[in-house]
């Protein structure tokens, strides 16, 4: 079924074109593939992605194939916004207006090296699509940490798990007054072409993050991706919104916590991960009163939103 | 018709001249007027192209490299710690094959802080992949940029090309400049036409994990660009002499036909260094002037005399004058010193004094270690 406005309610009505062909160098059960294969599918053909250095310049496929049927331009780490602002401006110009310029960065190169030209793009309105796809570490180069990392999760640079809490890039991006700001995760695919779709309607600076959860870097089966994704939903670690021209709403099962659903124990999502198998029981203590808080925020923005003064 | 303009003005006339469709910039001491003066051409419709105020150099080089690869002709301009900064992105238009255009302002570099010429900044950028030219004088500023297009743009060539001038001696100095009409100018320099492009209906993936074996044939592609370069920029050089007047080389020879010495210089001490031969041969010198106008590619196979006095505005630390080691490739006797960083004025006088020296076999750092 598809509605009126070009929304889809259920996988079955996604489009029958693929833009992310057989051969590419994707792990199995990479979330990233999944995504992409998603979000290409709302976005069409007459799409230009800008890929930094991150997973995607190696699943991509070597020199000289190949794998996605859309025109890529890779550009250095740090450098992606800044070069689709170039890429943005030449449609612009050359009058080639119809074509969507979509950066397609991991959280390396958006939360961190490349969040100085980020900001800039953002800042700037410029016209396309950012999409960070989160798996919440540097990757790439094998499990790092990065300013996405959560708490307490282990990787080759934090052996005794991370320190630190992770930033909100996306709140971040709220502080740029851009027309559109999404999270979405493949677990829910339906939501994902959606807001794919709706931003593509849009014009100027949009921003897009989806949550990927990572087999070999989070350590977890390769057959468990989706279901990680979509629990990861359900315990709160991950949300659902939306953010239109400043007015911010809550989707899907997120909402429906802060409807009064259940949010389940967040351990059910950290015990499938071997990267908080380490965790002490302080450590996880300290994760649940973290989330606790972030939820408070939720729950206040949400009332706020759904007020009736509004 | 005559224009009496600083060099960055007369830059941004020339890049406006060009017709570039984008424009990404960020203001940096002092090639901040050229930016300025586009972002008025643009603001009051005097010039169409999207002009992107980027967040810094980086983001400039990177929003060239976006919009060359759409086919879109670019501008960008800068100086000392934006070039630096732009390093990165300089290897990657390089690479990529993108006939940028960028105007390089030299500057000293920091710390400490210093804002008057030397040449380190864009000698820095050796291995980039640029063609670098070198101006000495406002209207070889206008006739690099113009000609820099099409030689970039050359299908033989495909290369980003940078030109540098010195802070404040040229970029602040105002001095007569012809400019020709601009229906000349575009008989010149045609619409840019991409060897390739991002196109959504040729699909292609540009940038991807290489082999190492077509990784070495893109390097191996480079450098044979480079060397037939050579000839497209005397080619182009030539036809700008025949359109208007004033034709370019790879280098300006200046009474060197009968000379024992020639001095080699690049950027603005070749002017000084022009009246310091007149001065010399007015006292019976046989002595000449080499003014190198590009130094990507380097000229070495036209820098024939026997006897040549390198002066170097720029230093190589731990080896010497960049220009002076490079020309060692010619095989000739050469008198290498270093002058005039960090803006300290180099005149007539110290050319003179600097010839002085090498007929008595000296060499060195002009005056701390030689005077």
């Amino acid at each position: 079924m598809v509605s009126f406005r070009g929304e889809i309610v259920a996988i079955k009505d996604l489009p029958l074109d693929e833009y992310v062909l057989k051969g590419h160098a994707a792990c199995p059960g990479c979330p990233i593939t999944i995504a992409l294969r998603i979000a290409l599918k709302a976005l069409g053909k007459k799409t230009i992605l800008v890929i930094p250095a991150c997973c995607t310049a190696v699943i991509e496929a070597l020199y000289p194939k190949t794998a996605f049927n859309v025109p890529i331009l890779n550009i250095a780490f740090e450098a992606s916004a800044a070069g689709a602002s170039g890429v943005a401006s030449a449609l612009k110009m050359l009058q080639q207006k119809d074509i969507t310029p979509v950066v397609w960065a991991g959280d390396g190169g958006s939360y961190d090296i490349g969040l100085q030209a980020l900001s800039g793009a953002l800042e700037r309105g410029t016209n396309f699509i950012y999409v960070c796809y989160n798996n919440q570490m540097y990757s790439n180069t094998g499990i790092q940490r990065s300013g996405a990392t959560p708490y307490g999760a282990w990787t080759t640079t934090t052996w005794t798990g991370k320190k630190e809490r992770q930033k909100e890039l996306a709140e971040i991006v709220m502080a740029h007054h851009i027309p559109y700001i999404a999270t979405a995760t493949i677990a829910y695919p339906e939501d994902l072409f959606n807001k794919m779709k709706k931003a593509k309607e849009i014009k100027g600076s949009r921003y897009i993050e989806i949550l990927a959860p990572c087999p070999p870097g989070w350590r977890f089966d390769m057959s468990k991706t989706v279901e990680m994704s979509k629990l990861a939903v359900e315990t709160g670690a991950w949300v659902l919104y939306e953010v239109v021209n400043g007015k911010m709403e809550f989707n899907g099962y997120s909402k429906r916590i802060l409807e009064g659903k259940e949010r389940k124990p967040v351990e059910e999502w950290l015990k499938m991960q071997g990267r908080f198998r380490h965790l002490k029981e302080e450590e996880l203590a300290k994760i649940k009163e973290m989330l606790d808080e972030k939820w408070k925020e939720y729950k206040k923005l949400y009332s706020s939103e759904t007020s009736p003064d509004k | 018709m005559i224009f009496i303009d600083t060099a960055n003005h007369i830059s941004a006339l020339a890049a406006k001249m060009a017709k570039p469709h984008v424009i990404a910039a960020y203001p940096i001491t002092p090639q901040t007027t050229i930016v300025e003066r586009l972002a008025e051409y643009v603001e009051s419709g005097q010039l169409n192209a999207d002009f992107i105020r980027v967040e810094s150099e980086h983001s400039a080089m990177a929003a060239c490299i976006g919009a060359s690869a759409m086919g879109a002709r670019t501008f960008t301009a800068t100086a000392s710690h934006g070039l630096l900064l732009m390093h990165e992105m300089l290897h990657w238009a390089g690479l990529a094959r993108l006939p940028v255009v960028m105007v390089n302002v030299n500057r000293a570099i920091g710390p400490g802080w210093n804002i008057w010429s030397d040449l380190n900044d864009s000698l820095s950028q050796r291995d980039t992949g640029w063609i670098q030219f070198y101006a000495s004088s406002n209207q070889e500023v206008f006739d690099n940029i113009i000609q820099a297009y099409k030689i970039g743009e050359s299908e033989e060539v495909m290369l980003p090309v940078m030109i540098s001038y010195d802070g404040f001696t040229l970029s602040h100095t105002s001095m007569p400049v012809e400019v020709p009409e601009q229906s000349k100018i575009d008989e010149f320099l045609p619409p840019f036409k991409p060897a390739w492009k991002i196109d959504v209906e040729n699909p292609i993936t540009h940038g991807n994990i290489v082999p190492p074996e077509p990784y070495m044939e893109i390097r191996y592609s480079m450098q044979r660009a480079m060397e037939r370069a050579k000839k497209i920029i005397e080619e182009v050089g030539e036809e700008w002499g025949k359109k208007f007047g004033r034709e370019y080389d790879l280098i300006q020879e200046y009474k060197c036909d009968d000379a024992d010495y020639v001095m080699v210089t690049m950027g603005a001490i070749s002017a000084e260094a022009r009246f310091a031969v007149d001065e010399l041969r007015k006292r019976g010198e046989k002595v000449g002037l080499v003014n190198l106008r590009t130094f990507r590619p380097f000229p070495y196979e036209k820098l024939k005399y026997e006897k040549m006095i390198v002066i170097d505005r720029n230093v190589s630390p731990g080896l010497g004058g960049v220009v002076y080691h490079e020309m060692k490739k010619t095989g000739k006797d050469l008198y290498g010193f270093i002058a005039g960083l960090g803006g300290v004025d180099v005149s007539y006088k110290d050319f003179e004094r600097i010839y002085e020296l090498a007929k008595r076999g000296k060499e060195g750092w002009y005056p701390l270690e030689v005077k």
